[in-house]
């Protein structure tokens, strides 16, 4: 069977039945490791194109790898995560103030991103011009580059060394990295924290979260339970 | 076309804390009131319920509850040359939204202020030599002292259920509590939270250095409890969803869990949501507000609401930026120090100290808002300042408050933010590291300062209000002073690694630092000091009161929300038992 990002790369981006609630909710509190190989399957895409969701396989698999602590970023369902957000209201500039006149940040990120672009987008665009950067110095677009060049990649622009031509290229590192780590430990009926990877890997006990008790008794001991998503208690 | 509505006694504008406080406090004299909330109302039953309200993205990173800056933001510079740039996205600190306001989404931190912040200038002029305060720094005295505003703490502490516990009754020091405090008239009405273990690791090394811990006093009841209103508080759960987040168990004091039942049963009460208010009415000839215009976010209709008193109660922006626009009190100039409104715009600095520990439990996603283990040593002037170069201080505490993993996710200095190293580390540390704040002082600078917008809008055309800010060199010395008493403590904690994190740089509005800001519509003696006097009245419009931070002269090194409140019953008190008698300005000059 292909990795998620051989699945990807071998551009099985389809849609498929099964919905990451759905797989949230049959994965129950005991069959922990079931869920995360039925739903490593592709998931539909919403806003980003096949190519686009393969750079960012690539980019997410890089921020987070797989590991013994966890699957993939990708496995565990970061790209459907972030794919879905810059669907819906956040991708569209939800809660963000786009009036003009817009200004370069130069390099003040003190003021946040000052981008008239919606987050999708901002994102599409970062996307594009990074892998355009790749090609153009390494002759590598990035879903191709070994491992090893795309963390020095990646390195670069997140240290500002990289400027991408028509946008912040820190600014994207920033948003992207965000929305990968977002994807990753958030609840996972937004699509991503398949089987609640990264909460097992911390030892985040999510819902329900009520310790008045626990909170004396396990005092200097470690409090573990099976992590509950919110779609576990509907 | 302005359609105008058929005249009430009062008019409130903004249904947060203060709003809800002055609502209640004139109903029950009698008024028919009628509020103004910009935002929606809110049904704790439906909105804060089981299991959706535990959702972290929805709600902390994505910001459910707090004001949609598309509608309304601010537009921030660092100095007066400077060019400003609107926040896009609230980061920094987080205004809120709706009926309960801020009150909804808080962590339920229920400190009082110091006497002494209270009556700043002339207590450093007293101890140090009124020469010893630096020109630019604005700081003077509220005008209401902390012992006339005594009873008015106590009686917010009894409507949330504080739970705490007492260090100074009556001038009598207790064993546990806070010995710096004023004294106060009582104990707490709930005992304190259960300390997490991050507590009392901090508990007992700060003991053992000579400084003095007390429970972190919390509106997060930790037990049942009924407060004056005839209101029913739950008892905390301990769940880590405070700020940012409805409580389920209605044990975090809001104003919807306090207030909002009284307020329903009052017949003089009407609430309008979704109005947004544009401006104050004000005949600058007779000196009086006529009342508040606002638009009906629903229809997008524009009405007028007579009233004979305009209470504003519109958190420090609102404020403020209401007064501007309606052409009330002089406006601030920070380039010739003339004008008041706009002027003394303060925030805090609050650097922290991340403790890891190779051998501890922690649990850090057991916490309440207020959970807390606090150090006192190092506030307002509870020390000596004179050969240390800054005045001002903060106290230092371990908060066990939230563990939510998305923005939780502590790792030791030099760790990569991604990548395999990462991942181990992140693993490593989360369930071991406490977390220690130092909730610095910011005293005024003469160029911090709000304004309005030559530039941007708001969605309906109107300038935004903009602020002028930054750290002064008075606000980082302080900061790097808390910063290692914090690392002191957290070296006496035997922790594996000590990683202070001093605040850098220029101010930054995107990281979280605080929703603590103050000032803009300050309280004084004279009109020439002053927007509103020492009952929150405005100087140029006598039927005017503004409430909230935005009256604090000056920042304390504490959370601002106990303050805000004590003021209110202040202010209601003398608008009830003077004003409505006498309907005339409350300080002769």
């Amino acid at each position: 069977m292909l990795d998620r990002r051989g699945f990807m790369l071998s551009g099985g981006v389809l849609a498929l039945t099964q919905t990451d609630a759905t797989a949230a909710v049959d994965a129950g509190p005991d069959k922990s490791s079931a869920a995360a190989q039925t739903s490593a399957a592709a998931e539909p895409l919403y806003a980003l194109t096949a190519g686009e969701a393969e750079v960012l396989t690539a980019v997410v698999d890089a921020f987070i790898p797989a590991d013994d602590l966890s699957p993939s970023g990708s496995d565990c369902g970061v790209v459907v995560f972030i794919d879905r957000q810059l669907a819906g209201s956040y991708g569209a500039g939800a809660r963000l103030y786009q009036d003009g006149p817009f200004q370069p940040s130069n390099g003040q990120v003190q003021f946040g991103p000052q981008s008239p672009l919606a987050p999708l987008q901002f994102i599409q665009l970062g996307i594009a011009e990074l892998d355009a950067w790749s090609t153009a110095n390494s002759g590598t677009p990035v879903k191709q580059l070994p491992k090893p060049e795309l963390n020095a990649l990646l390195q670069q622009l997140e240290s500002g060394k990289i400027a991408l031509p028509r946008i912040d290229a820190r600014a994207f590192f920033g948003a992207l990295l965000q929305l990968a780590m977002e994807g990753f430990f958030a609840d996972p009926i937004y699509g991503g924290n398949r089987d609640k990877a990264s909460w097992r890997m911390i030892g985040y006990p999510g819902l329900p979260a009520t310790y008045a008790k626990a909170i004396r008794q396990y005092r200097g001991r470690r409090y573990q339970a099976e992590p509950r998503s919110i779609a576990d208690f509907l | 076309m302005v359609q105008v509505l058929k005249s009430t006694d009062a008019v409130i504008v903004g249904l947060g804390w203060t709003g809800a406080i002055m609502a209640r406090e004139l109903t029950r004299a009698g008024l028919q009131v009628v509020a103004l909330e910009r935002g929606p109302d809110r049904n704790p039953a439906e909105d804060f319920a089981l299991p959706a309200i535990r959702d972290e993205l929805r709600y902390s990173v994505r910001q459910e509850l707090m004001q949609d800056p598309k509608m309304e933001t601010v537009t921030l510079r660092h100095r007066l040359d400077g060019e400003a740039r609107p926040v896009r996205r609230f980061g920094s600190f987080l205004p809120g939204d709706g009926v309960g306001g801020m009150g909804t989404h808080w962590n339920g931190n229920t400190f009082r202020f110091l006497p002494s912040d209270h009556r700043l200038r002339s207590h450093l002029g007293e101890r140090y030599g009124r020469a010893s305060i630096p020109e630019d720094m604005t700081i003077q005295d509220w005008g209401v002292t902390y012992e006339e505003l005594e009873p008015h703490y106590s009686r917010f502490e009894a409507l949330c259920g504080v739970s705490g516990k007492a260090g100074n009754i009556a001038g009598k020091i207790q064993a546990g509590g806070n010995p710096f405090e004023g004294p106060r008239s009582g104990e707490y009405p709930n005992a304190p939270l259960v300390a997490s273990h991050a507590n009392e690791l901090f508990r007992r090394a700060a003991g053992e250095i000579g400084l003095h811990p007390f429970p972190a006093p919390a509106s997060n009841a930790s037990a049942p409890y009924v407060n004056p209103e005839g209101t029913q508080l739950g008892a905390c759960q301990y769940c880590g969803h405070c700020d940012r987040f409805g409580c389920e168990a209605n044990a975090k004091a809001t104003p919807l869990s306090t207030l909002a039942p009284s307020l329903r049963q009052a017949s003089g009460f009407r609430k309008v949501t979704n109005a947004y208010a544009t401006r104050v009415l004000y005949d600058a000839k007779t000196r009086r507000a006529t009342g508040v215009r606002y638009i009906d976010l629903r229809s997008g209709e524009t009405y007028d609401q007579p009233a004979d008193i305009v209470v504003l109660s519109a958190w420090v922006f609102g404020n403020t930026r209401l007064m501007l626009l309606s052409g009330i009190g002089e406006p601030y100039d920070a380039r010739t120090g003339k004008g008041v409104v706009g002027k003394n715009y303060c925030y805090q600095i609050q650097p922290t100290v991340q403790a890891f520990f190779k051998d501890e439990e922690l649990n850090p996603f057991m916490g309440a808002g207020g959970l807390g283990m606090v150090v006192d040593d190092f506030n307002g002037d509870n020390f000596d300042h004179a050969k240390l170069g800054f005045f001002g201080g903060g106290y230092i505490s371990q908060n066990s408050t939230n563990g939510r993993p998305i923005s939780f996710r502590p790792t030791p200095p030099g760790t990569p933010a991604w990548g395999a190293a990462w991942k181990r580390e992140t693993a490593n540390w989360y369930r071991r590291t406490a977390t220690m704040l130092c909730e610095g002082t910011n005293y005024p600078n003469r160029t911090n300062a709000l304004d309005l917008d030559p530039t941007y809008r708001d969605m309906f055309g109107q300038p935004l209000l903009r602020m002028t800010f930054n750290f002064t060199q008075n606000d980082r010395t302080m900061a790097d002073f808390l910063l290692g008493k914090a690392a002191d403590i957290g070296r006496a904690m035997n922790a594996t690694i000590v990683a202070p994190q001093p605040r850098k740089g220029d101010f930054n509005v995107v990281s979280y630092q605080s929703s603590h800001n103050t000032g803009g519509t300050i309280m004084g003696h004279t009109p020439a000091d002053s927007v509103v006097n020492r009952y929150l009245q405005s100087w140029d419009a006598h039927n005017v009161f503004v409430l909230g931070s935005s009256v604090f002269p000056q920042n304390a090194g504490y959370n601002p929300t106990a303050a805000a409140a004590a003021v209110t019953y202040w202010c209601a008190d003398a608008l009830v038992k003077q004003y409505l008698k006498a309907p005339a300005p409350l300080v002769q000059l």
